[in-house]
Order: C-alpha cells, then structure tokens, then sequence
C-alpha cells in the first residue's frame, strides 16, 4: 500500500498521533464543533483561574469545598482517600435504604415476609438490599482505616484536635447505624446478634438488673438500661420498631449533621493537614 | 498527583492548587471505582437472609455482628459489666481523649515512625491486635459454646471443656471469702498504684512539661490496656478466672 490516500494515515502516523496526544484533540474538535453539540451548549468552558474558582463556589454542592488546597492534600498516599469514600459509602446507603423503606414494614407479623418480597418480587429488590447492607458493611472498615490513618499523620493534634473529637462520635455511630439495621430483617442472624448485643446493657453498672450496684437502684428486667433500649424484656416487636426509626430517622440525621460539622470543620482549621 | 504538571501552566507548580479540576476529579475516579466495586460485588454475593426470627430457638454459637466480636471475646476474660459496657465507654473516652494527652508536637500532619514511636505502637496495637485480631479470631474461630476451633475442626456441639479455672486468691492458697476479697483488692489496688508510680518516676523529668493530671489519666488508661492483656494471659496460660471477686462486681 505505498500509495498514501490523503485522509487515511498509516497505522504509524496513528500511533504517533496517540503517543503525543494529539489525536485526542483532533477528536475532541470535530465533536465540540459538530451540529448537534454547538446547539446544545451555547458556549464553552474557558479554562481560567477565574472559571476554576466559579466552578466550585458558585455551585452549592462543590462549594463545600475551599477553592484552592495544598498540593500535598491531593496524595491519594496520605489521605488514603478514605473520609471521602466513607462518606460516599454512608450516601449509598441512604439511597438505597430509602428504596427499601418503600417495601419494608418494621412489624413482627410483616418485617420478615417483606424481606422474601423484597428479595424475590421487587424488580431489582435484591440488588438493592445487597448494595445497601454490603456498603454499610464497607463503611464500617473505612470509616475504622479513616481514623488509623488521621492517626498515623498526627492529624489530631492542634489545631484539629476536636475535629478528632467529632470523628470518635462520627465512628460510634456508624457502628450504631450498622448495629440497629442489624435487627431489621427479622430473621435469626439479625434476632440473636441484638440479643448478644443488646444483653451487654443488663450489665450496666447501677442501671441494668444484672449489673453491679443495681441493687441499690432497685432497677428489675422489665425497667432497665436494656428494656428502655429494647421496649420490653426481650428482643420483640417493640424492639423491632424502636431500631427502625433508630436506624431510618434519628441516627441518619444525627450522623449527618455531624459529618457537616466535620467537614466545616476541616476547612476551619486549615484544611487537611500536612508538613509545617 | 503532585507529579502531574498541569497542561496549560495555569499556576505552573505553585503550593496551591485549584480544587476544580485537580481535587474534583480525583474524588470523581474515586467515587467512580468505589461504586463500581460495590455494585459488583452486590451482584456477586447476596446478604444473608436466614429463617424467620424464633425466640425459641437459640442458635450455638450465637454471634453479634462481626464489628463487635472483638467485645464479645473479651467476655471470655471479663464479665459483661466491664466487656460489655466499661471498655466500650472507656474505649469511646479514651479516643477522645487522645489529642488532649497526647502534646508531642512532633509528627503534625506527615507520617512519621521516628518522631512518636509510643503513641504509634499503642494505637497500633489497641487497634490491629485487640481489636481487629480478637474480631478476625470471632469471625472464624469461636465455636459453639464460643470455644475456640481450628478452621479445619469440626465445630462439634458437644466438644466439653474442662472448667479448671480458679480464682487468683485460690491459687495462692486463699481460702476464706474475706481474705480472697482482701487479696484480690491489694493486687488490683497495688496494680494501679504501682504502676502509675513506676510511670511517674520513669517519667518525672516529664512532669513538668507534661502536667501531673494529663500524666496521671493517660497511665491509667494504658494500665487498663495492659491490664486486659495480663488478665487474658491469666486465664490462657494459669487457669486464672477472677483477680478480684467482691460481693457486688468480680474482675
Ligand atoms: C462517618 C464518618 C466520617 C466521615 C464521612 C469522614 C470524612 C472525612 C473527610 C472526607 C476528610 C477529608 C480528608 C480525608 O478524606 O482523609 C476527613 C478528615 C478528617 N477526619 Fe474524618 N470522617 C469520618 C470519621 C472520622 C473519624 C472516626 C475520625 C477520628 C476519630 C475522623 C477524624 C478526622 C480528622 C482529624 C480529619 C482531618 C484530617 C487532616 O487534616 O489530615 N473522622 N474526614
């Protein structure tokens, strides 16, 4: 093929056009400058410091970001990226859980068979519980790999120590969010695991019946720590709705009004922290 | 990333850079591929769903969820007064405590072994071998009857072990209840209170610059850390059961 058609290049000329990028560009132009795009978009996007800085304070959800950061914030190395995928994680399941809540009835007669219909009737039901239970799972070992690493970098130290602070209160209750959507689906796993769970709050001291000191208080198994905890003497209806609106209303909301203070809070004290 | 010059030299190599483009899609790829890997392995793997919730039927072993099976072994050295309730709070406080006791100025924001060699190996060992290790060992090695079974055991309802375990007072040669008391309080008391005179003395050229009381709270919780450790090799190596037994609470 010795004779070179204009407008067809030969596999090295291609090669070469990749190698430097330029294709790329080549690309892009006849998109950017076909019909369809041009009508589309009225205009382009300059790439201007000025633009740069609009792209993240004028939209609401970027702008919870500064403007500019160190470079160092940006190593995947040092943050390890997991506050970010943790809070991604915890967005997941929030999305998901509120299509689970259009199936689910936290009642002893129903919660079970709503979990089979979800499971086996609900057009992509089973996926949903998957994501929603797997993420919340997965947000449990970031949100612990999150705080080794703030550990290992000595990012609590001044002037981030209550940050540090909001975070033990951020972990605590991932691990409740976690424990109290245990219980849901009413089956065997979720009904003894909170009962092993929940069993830790007759031992209170003073508070719970078997606990130290209880005597004193006077407190029985129907009026203690663990029947406030549990609306009864065992894990039963009661205790089922309890961790639902536990789990879908009280601890999502407080969760979320504390991850927006953790994250006011990281620009505050100068964002992520780093060498000097 | 830092390598990466940007294309049209917008701020060449300056200490700042510009959140849109450099942060945004970073956290962009990020969110791209943790999704993308939740949602295969949601495909993948299905969550668990077992029979419906009998009360009356206690499954052995029975297992909390798997972030608090590190608690749930302590159970086997402690009684749920303390696993169950006093370490989770003491672990809760002392976390927050953290960046109030410890004032070493060093190793702000960068990783560093050299700089903080005690605070990284606490933390490390609190949270690899004492929380995560005894979580791992939950997970795959406690039984029914919570006795412990080699991933290639069968794990066997009926396995019987023996309970040969005595009190510490027992094993030297207490007999009466109130002189075990008595005992079991001296080793606990004088456990605490040498060991935070022992720090204070290694420590006294520290004192000054550290505080009496940030140095006085922060023994005392690695007493605690430690003293879970001796009581677990107590019970493991010597059959010990309790230290201290009193007519309200054992330890
Ligand atoms: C729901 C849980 C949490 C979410 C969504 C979250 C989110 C984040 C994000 C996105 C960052 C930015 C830097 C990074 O990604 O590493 C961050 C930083 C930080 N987080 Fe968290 N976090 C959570 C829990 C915690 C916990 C449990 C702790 C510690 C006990 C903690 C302490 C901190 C501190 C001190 C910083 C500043 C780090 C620095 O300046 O280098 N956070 N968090």
């Amino acid at each position: 093929m010795a004779a070179k058609k204009p407008g067809i290049p030969s596999l090295a000329e291609l090669v070469a056009k990749v190698k430097s990028g330029e294709i790329f560009d080549e690309i892009k132009k006849v998109i950017v400058e076909s019909q369809i795009w041009t009508s589309s978009f009225r205009h382009g996007y300059a790439d201007t410091p000025r633009n740069r800085v609009l792209q993240i304070a004028s939209n609401v959800w970027l702008h919870l970001h500064p403007v500019k950061i160190h470079r160092h914030a940006l190593r995947i190395k040092f943050t390890w990226c997991m506050g970010g995928i943790t809070f991604l994680l915890f967005l997941s399941t929030v999305v998901t859980g509120v299509i689970l809540m259009f199936y689910y009835r936290p009642v002893g007669e129903y919660a079970y068979f709503d979990m089979k219909y979800l499971q086996y009737d609900v057009p992509f039901g089973m996926l949903m519980r998957n994501m929603h239970r797997w993420a919340a799972h997965a947000m449990v070992i970031t949100v612990w790999l999150h705080m080794f690493r703030v550990f290992l970098t000595g990012s609590y130290k001044p002037p981030r120590e209550f940050n540090w602070v909001i975070g033990v209160f951020l972990v605590t209750f991932t691990l409740l969010l976690s424990f109290t959507g245990y219980l849901l689906p009413w089956d065997q796993l979720a009904m003894w695991a909170v009962t092993v769970g929940t069993n830790m709050a007759r031992a209170t001291p003073f508070l719970g019946n078997e606990g130290p000191f209880a005597e004193y208080v006077g407190v029985t198994p129907r009026y203690d720590a663990r029947s406030v905890l549990l609306g009864g003497s065992l894990v039963g209806p009661p205790a089922l709705l309890r961790f639902y609106v536990l789990h879908c209303v009280f601890i999502p909301l407080v969760s979320g009004a504390l991850m927006i203070v953790h994250f006011w809070r990281i620009r505050k004290d100068g964002g992520i922290s780093g060498p000097l | 990333m830092a390598a990466e010059a940007p294309k049209n030299k917008v701020e060449g190599l300056a200490e700042k850079v510009h959140v849109w483009p450099y942060l945004v899609r970073l956290e962009f790829l990020c969110a791209l591929f943790t999704i993308i890997g939740l949602t295969v392995w949601s495909i993948v793997i299905d969550a668990p769903l077992e029979e419906a919730a009998n009360p009356t039927k206690t499954p052995n072993p029975s297992k909390a969820p798997w972030y608090f099976l590190g608690l749930q072994d302590i159970l086997v050295y402690f009684d749920p007064w303390f696993a169950g309730v006093v370490a989770p709070v003491l672990i809760i406080v002392g976390l927050m405590l953290i960046p109030y006791l410890d004032i070493n100025p060093k190793g702000n924001g960068y990783y560093t072994y050299a700089e903080r060699k005690v605070a990284i190996w606490v933390y490390s060992f609190g949270f690899l071998v004492l929380w995560i290790a005894l979580i791992i060992m939950g997970v795959f090695l406690r039984g029914p009857g919570w006795n412990l079974f080699m991933p290639w055991q069968y794990w066997d309802p009926h396995k019987v072990v023996a309970l040969v375990s005595v009190d510490l007072p027992y094993a030297f040669g207490v007999r009466t209840y109130e002189m075990a008391m008595l005992f079991g309080g001296v080793v606990i008391i004088g456990y605490f209170a040498l060991g935070t005179a022992a720090y204070l003395f290694v420590e006294r050229k520290a004192i000054k610059a550290v505080g009496l009381l940030r140095m006085l709270i922060k023994v005392q919780l690695y007493l605690i850390m430690i003293g879970i450790v001796i009581k677990i090799v107590l019970r493991l190596g010597f059959n010990i059961k309790y230290v201290w037994v009193t007519p309200w609470f054992n330890i």
